[in-house]
């Protein structure tokens, strides 16, 4: 089985987002790097079938040379492969990211034969443009869901399950498909020795990213309004107890 | 009004009569897509509704004959006329056959701008009909400025941050972020013109469509409960949680988690509050040993109440929570517990 999993480098803010002064970026000067949640799972979710179908499992990124990163994680949580679309003008439009990706997916088609699995993040942790996935599948002419909660193959038809109101639905994708995968559909593993030094002699396949810029320009990034009031402090240890509980009885919890 | 189109309709086409396109150079067209789920609607579509009225004429879309019924419903929300796919591949939801009959419906009628809710469904409707068109789409919007070059202002970061944008394209399409604005009925109580239409849809976009169902297993938190007892990595194991557990039972509420303690396996990832998690907006949200990451917070700030208990008066859970107790949450959980009990008693 070959499967393919697209994942995005995202800085990984803690208490607070500040922006660059130019509004355009989040400063993550002092900030660690990631892959969104998401796609960690979609991650481990390629590393789950190819242990239990055999074959291969691509990891592939369109982003700034760095993101090369996030694409030896990957490898070192089971990806057998990576591929990076280099980018060195900030980020890209939805449109144009999905033009780049399903563009280097047909060439590594031709070359490597058809991917039987396609998975994506539900959508991207910066972004959430809740799109790229669904516009590559449109362009492949496979198949997608977004929001997999659960996924097995089962002679050449992929299960899928997802959250409604009302409890789970299924959907059954023939392969060749696409599939968006939200988190909680596994739990991912950390790196073992083995994997870490795997990922160091990976080899990273680059591909030239094509696209036009698509019609959604961003103009600014902007903190959403905080709505601040001093913090009450109840009190030290378990001797708050009672101020806590004066509390609960006057909002009429109790 | 759009007409069915009698013999001539190719396959993929959902025949409508491109003479019928409405208000030439008139008021704007929205094109509100409504959600339901084989025929029971889902309340997100009628704050698209309320947010399209602002916008322009509103021109409901539903699909599948099972959602005929709505249009009274949809009337009253302000459509003035609702367009009804009918095909025997639309009794239930698919995405790709969704979004082809959005898609479709859109190279017919021209709309200015085409408008759903920001649920799981909404956003993948959306990008379906995108995807077909080739269009920009702009997700989870939370407001709309159509005079300046159609600048829209959406949530990145699950709502951490917000993007001014620019959405370039002669039809805009967009979702409205899920709780942005409240469901109003119209002032001015109109009904809508039903305008039903036979579509025809590729067979292979039936790959896609919902194939079963699974009803919700027992023991799922309620997103709903009014009282909220949340634990981090500051509860240290599984078996930390059995006083938060308790804590919650004294005050019919449930037990809520961060992502540290769903990524160390404590506790199941539907427990998890956050950005790739659930939203919850209780009464009382206990954040007990939480230290208020934005992507967690995102997920908690909708509480009425916030009951920080930490051992860092610095941590930003406590720093943005109306309450806070300074403390270990080992010793500080258990003594509220007791004090209830003990003013009950
Ligand atoms: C894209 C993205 C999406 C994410 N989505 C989510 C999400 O949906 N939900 C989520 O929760 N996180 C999410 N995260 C992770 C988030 O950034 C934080 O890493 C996470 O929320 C931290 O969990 P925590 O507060 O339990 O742990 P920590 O940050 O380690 O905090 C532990 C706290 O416990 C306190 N403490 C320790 N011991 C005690 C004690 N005995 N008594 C009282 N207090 C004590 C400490 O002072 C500290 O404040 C996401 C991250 C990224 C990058
Ligand atoms: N720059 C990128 N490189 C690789 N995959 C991406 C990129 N941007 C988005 N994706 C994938 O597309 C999914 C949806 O992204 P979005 O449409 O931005 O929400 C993400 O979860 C990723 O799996």
């Amino acid at each position: 089985m070959r499967v393919l999993v697209c994942v995005k480098r995202v800085p990984a803010p803690g208490a607070r987002i500040n922006i660059t002064a130019d509004g355009q970026e989040i400063d993550s000067a002092h900030l660690a790097f990631t892959i969104s949640p998401h796609e960690e799972c979609a991650v481990e979710a390629a590393a789950q079938l190819v242990e239990q179908h055999g074959g291969e499992a691509t990891v592939l990124t369109l982003g700034p040379a760095e993101a090369e990163e996030q694409l030896r994680y990957a490898v070192s949580v089971g990806m057998t492969g990576a591929v990076l679309l280099p980018t060195d003008d900030g980020e890209w439009d939805p449109q144009r990211t999905a033009h780049a990706i399903s563009s280097a997916i047909k060439e590594l088609e031709s070359s490597g034969g058809e991917f039987d699995l396609i998975l994506f993040g539900n959508e991207s942790a910066d972004s959430g443009g809740f799109q790229v996935g669904v516009r590559v599948a449109y362009a492949l002419g496979r198949p997608m869901v977004n929001g997999g909660k659960a996924l097995s193959i089962v002679d050449r038809v992929a299960h899928v399950e997802r959250e409604s109101d009302s409890g789970r639905e299924t959907y059954e994708l023939p392969l060749p498909c696409v599939i968006g995968v939200k988190e909680g559909i596994n739990l991912p593993r950390y790196p073992t020795m083995k994997g870490r030094l795997a990922s160091k002699k990976a080899d990273v396949n680059s591909i030239v990213p094509v696209g036009q810029p698509g019609g959604l320009w961003k103009i600014v990034l902007q903190r959403p309004a905080e709505t601040k009031s001093e913090t009450i402090i109840l009190g030290t240890g378990p001797d708050a107890a009672a101020a806590v509980v004066d509390v609960l009885e006057a909002i009429g919890v109790l | 009004m759009l007409r069915p189109r009698s013999s001539t309709c190719s396959k993929q086409s959902v025949c409508y009569d491109p003479a019928t396109k409405p208000n030439p150079g008139g008021v704007a067209v929205i094109l509100v897509v409504v959600e339901h789920d084989r025929g029971a609607l889902s309340p997100a579509s009628l704050e698209a509704l309320t947010a399209a009225r602002s916008l322009g004429d509103i021109e409901a879309l539903t699909i599948g004959e099972s959602a005929d019924h709505l249009a009274d419903q949809l009337g009253a929300y302000g459509a003035l006329t609702v367009h009804q796919a009918h095909n025997e591949m639309l009794g239930d939801y698919g995405p790709e056959a969704w979004g082809e009959v959005v898609a479709q419906t859109v190279r017919a009628l021209s709309p200015a701008i085409v408008l759903a809710c920001g649920t799981d469904r909404g956003n993948e409707v959306i990008a379906q009909a995108a995807a077909r068109l080739d269009l920009p789409f702009a997700a989870n919007c939370v407001s709309f400025r159509p005079d300046a070059g159609f600048e829209v202002t959406r949530l990145r970061w699950g709502g951490s941050l917000l993007e001014n944008a620019s959405l370039a394209a002669e039809i805009k399409l967009v979702t409205i972020a899920h709780h942005a604005v409240d469901a109003e009925p119209a002032t001015v109580q109109g009904s809508a013109t039903p305008a039903p239409f036979a579509g025809s849809l590729d067979s292979s976009l039936a790959r896609s469509i919902v194939s079963g169902r699974v009803e919700r297993q027992a023991g799922v938190t309620l997103s709903t409960a009014p009282v909220v007892v949340g634990g981090g990595r500051g509860v240290g194991s599984p078996e930390g949680f059995g006083p938060l557990q308790e804590l919650a039972a004294e005050l019919g509420g449930v037990v809520w988690c961060s992502r540290a303690v769903t990524n160390s396996g404590w506790r199941n990832h539907t427990d998890q509050v956050g950005q790739t998690g659930t939203r919850i907006a209780p009464d009382v949200y206990f954040a007990c040993g939480i230290s208020g990451a934005i992507q967690h917070w995102v997920g908690a700030m909708a509480s009425k109440n916030i009951i920080a208990i930490n051992t860092d008066r610095e941590a930003n859970m406590v720093t943005k929570a109306g309450y806070a107790v300074i403390g270990d949450l080992h010793q500080v959980v258990p003594a509220i517990t007791a004090e209830i009990r003990r003013r009950r008693t």
